[in-house]
């Protein structure tokens, strides 16, 4: 069972590096060392800030693009290109094909982000000569922004497991934009009344809480995010992906193949 | 023992149309079974509900209404895919993967161990005719290629059912031939095998009994020879160096096209037309069966119902089988 799973991971990994999705690192390389050269020549003091900055955003951004396209394409691909008979001919539950399907795009999204975090510490070492004890907060950050990208995964997997691509890809887009301002929903829900602070109430906890899992900025100016806020996001992620692929199988289950 | 698959009431609708739904059947209640190790031919034309029934049987959709055992176990047990093995319509794979690497994860999801898994990968490939090919992506594949990948997954792991949708589309002459010759030894081996077609005379050639299937609802279950027994039987004779009348009476239909003649005579008379050919120094080119279309053998039945005169597809009349089955030596000595 959870071998099968596994397997599914494993061939889920291999489309995504033979579809050539780790060439992205190219680009972030590129990003890096344009950027160590320049403010490393340039500035002196900030080159640390701008640097941080810079890598854990590409990381986030890359990583929500990658995520975003493959998750809504993980089961409606192998649906459209039927791919998936075959598949389902074999000793597969469908429940194990979407566990194996989110699992192998998070692993391929976790090991993106190790690369890009070694780019990170690489360019600082470049700009500073030396890595100092506070540099080692920038994990915790780049463990949430990883944390984020399974997320949006899972919930990707949740709206293609039902909607057609191009719609689970606008769903999932807004669900990551109204999920970076959560904060604010919550707010709003704060200074409301009524009908409508329930509603925001339900919103704010039903979207993903993307700005509490974002730690960039703090990790630029040196400060970590302490081990009991890491276990209480990494328990939030484990409940919010539990709960969509819950659903994305609920929904996938009942399917018809066409 | 019981039968390998048991079909009792199946039956799908689907329901069409965007703002108003309608119903659309593809299958009517279905009763059939099909016995161990049989080779069983599930006709009917295009649309008719073949590829709906074996996909109700595989699992990749839901039944309306109805249910079905394969091999003892509900169509809905995962246990009873270990055991089974399917080819789809058109299949199509990951293209990014090898046809070994691919047939390797099948392996690994249908639980062979580890142990087993290159040699059994090995042997399906070989056995479905695919060499020199490793090193190729499935991207990269032709059609009839596919068409044999599709067939090498499905009997990777042994399995004691065979479920195979239009297992000869696709595939050259000599392609057909070898899959014919796949469920050959599948019978052999005692496997049970269900495959859908259209075409009567792959059916014919292979099958212990056939289910012919109409606009989704089953019209006969018997033996081809049964279905066919009914129909007058016809050859095609091709012969050079005598004259058109050579044949005199015999000849049904004659055509001339080339140095050669070609004359349609019923079965029954086919000695009577060789011989006659004989005597006029002909020289005989070929025999060739006409087999009758499914259509054909509907339209004889005289069945108002399945007059399928209301479509305006093309109609054929006859249909030539590829391959004579008549041996070639038997024709060169009547000939003599
Ligand atoms: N997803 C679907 N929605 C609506 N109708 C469908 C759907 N799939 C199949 N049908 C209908 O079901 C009927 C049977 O289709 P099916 O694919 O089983 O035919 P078939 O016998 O396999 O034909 P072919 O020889 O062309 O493969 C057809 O009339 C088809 O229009
Ligand atoms: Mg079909």
């Amino acid at each position: 069972m959870i071998r099968r799973v596994l397997y599914i991971a494993h061939n889920t990994f291999r489309e995504a590096v033979r579809d050539r999705v780790l060439y992205n690192l190219v680009i972030f390389a590129l990003l890096m060392i344009g950027a160590a050269i320049l403010f490393g020549q340039i500035s002196v003091g900030i080159e640390r800030i701008v640097i941080i900055n810079l890598g854990l955003s590409a990381m986030s951004i890359f990583g929500a693009l990658i995520a975003m396209f493959i998750g809504i394409g993980l089961v409606s691909k192998e649906i459209e290109k039927r791919t998936l008979y075959t598949l389902l001919a074999h000793p597969v539950r469908r429940w194990e094909f979407i566990a194996g399907k989110f699992a192998g795009l998070a692993g391929t999204l976790a090991v993106n982000a190790c690369l890009m975090g070694m780019g990170v510490y690489a360019a600082l070492w470049y700009v500073a000569h030396r890595l100092t004890s506070g540099d080692v907060s920038l994990l915790g950050a780049m463990y949430c922004i990883v944390l984020q990208l399974v997320i949006i995964t899972a919930v990707a997997l949740l709206f293609s497991s039902f909607a057609s691509p191009v719609m689970a890809a606008v769903y999932t887009f807004a669900l990551f934009v109204i999920g970076s301002f959560d904060q604010d929903l919550h707010a709003f829900a704060g200074l409301a009344h009524g009908a409508t602070r329930w509603l925001a109430m339900a919103a704010a906890y039903a979207v993903p809480n993307f700005a509490s899992l974002n730690f960039i900025s703090s990790a630029a100016h040196g400060i970590g995010a302490g081990p009991k806020l890491l276990a209480l996001n990494s328990a939030y992620a484990a409940v919010y992906c539990v709960t969509a692929l819950a659903g994305a199988t609920a929904v996938f289950e009942r399917r018809n193949l066409k | 023992m019981s039968a390998a698959i048991e079909i009792a009431g199946l039956s799908k609708q689907y329901s069409v149309g965007f703002w108003r739904k309608r119903p659309r059947i593809a299958l009517q209640p279905l009763h059939m079974e099909v016995q161990r190790g049989e080779v069983f031919g599930y006709l009917g034309h295009n649309g008719a509900g073949k590829t709906t029934t074996l996909k109700l049987l595989m699992g990749l959709i839901f039944p309306t209404a109805g249910s079905a055992r394969v091999l003892n176990l509900d169509i809905g047990d995962p246990a009873m895919k270990e055991r089974i093995g399917f080819l789809p319509e058109q299949p199509y794979f990951y293209d990014y993967l090898t046809a070994p690497e691919l047939l390797t994860y099948f392996a690994q999801l249908s639980g062979i161990n580890a142990g087993n898994r290159e040699r059994r990968v090995r042997t399906a490939l070989i056995r479905v005719g695919l060499r020199g090919i490793d090193r190729l992506q499935l991207r990269k594949f032709s059609k009839g290629m596919l068409q044999r990948v599709g067939l090498a997954q499905a009997i990777l792991h042994d399995p004691e059912v065979v479920i195979l949708d239009e297992p000869m589309s696709g595939l050259d002459p000599i392609g057909r031939r070898e899959v014919r010759d796949l469920i050959q030894s599948l019978k052999d081996d005692g496997k049970t095998i269900l495959f859908s077609t259209h075409i009567l005379s792959d059916a014919e050639s292979l099958c212990d009994r056939v289910a012919v299937l109409q606009k989704g609802r089953l019209r006969v279950v018997g033996r081809v020879s049964e279905l066919t027994a009914s129909v007058q039987g016809r050859m095609e004779v091709t012969w050079r160096d005598a004259p058109a009348e050579a044949l005199g009476g015999l000849a049904v239909e004659n055509r001339a096209g080339g140095d050669c003649i070609r004359s349609v005579v019923l079965e029954a008379e086919l000695d009577a037309a060789l011989q006659a050919l004989r005597r006029a120094r002909g020289r005989l080119i070929s025999v060739t069966p006409i087999r009758r279309s499914l259509e054909q053998y509907f339209l004889e039945q005289g069945d108002t119902e399945t007059n399928l005169g209301r479509d305006n597809e093309p109609r054929l009349q006859f249909q030539t089988s590829e391959t004579p089955p008549f041996d070639t030596e038997r024709i060169a000595e009547l000939a003599k």
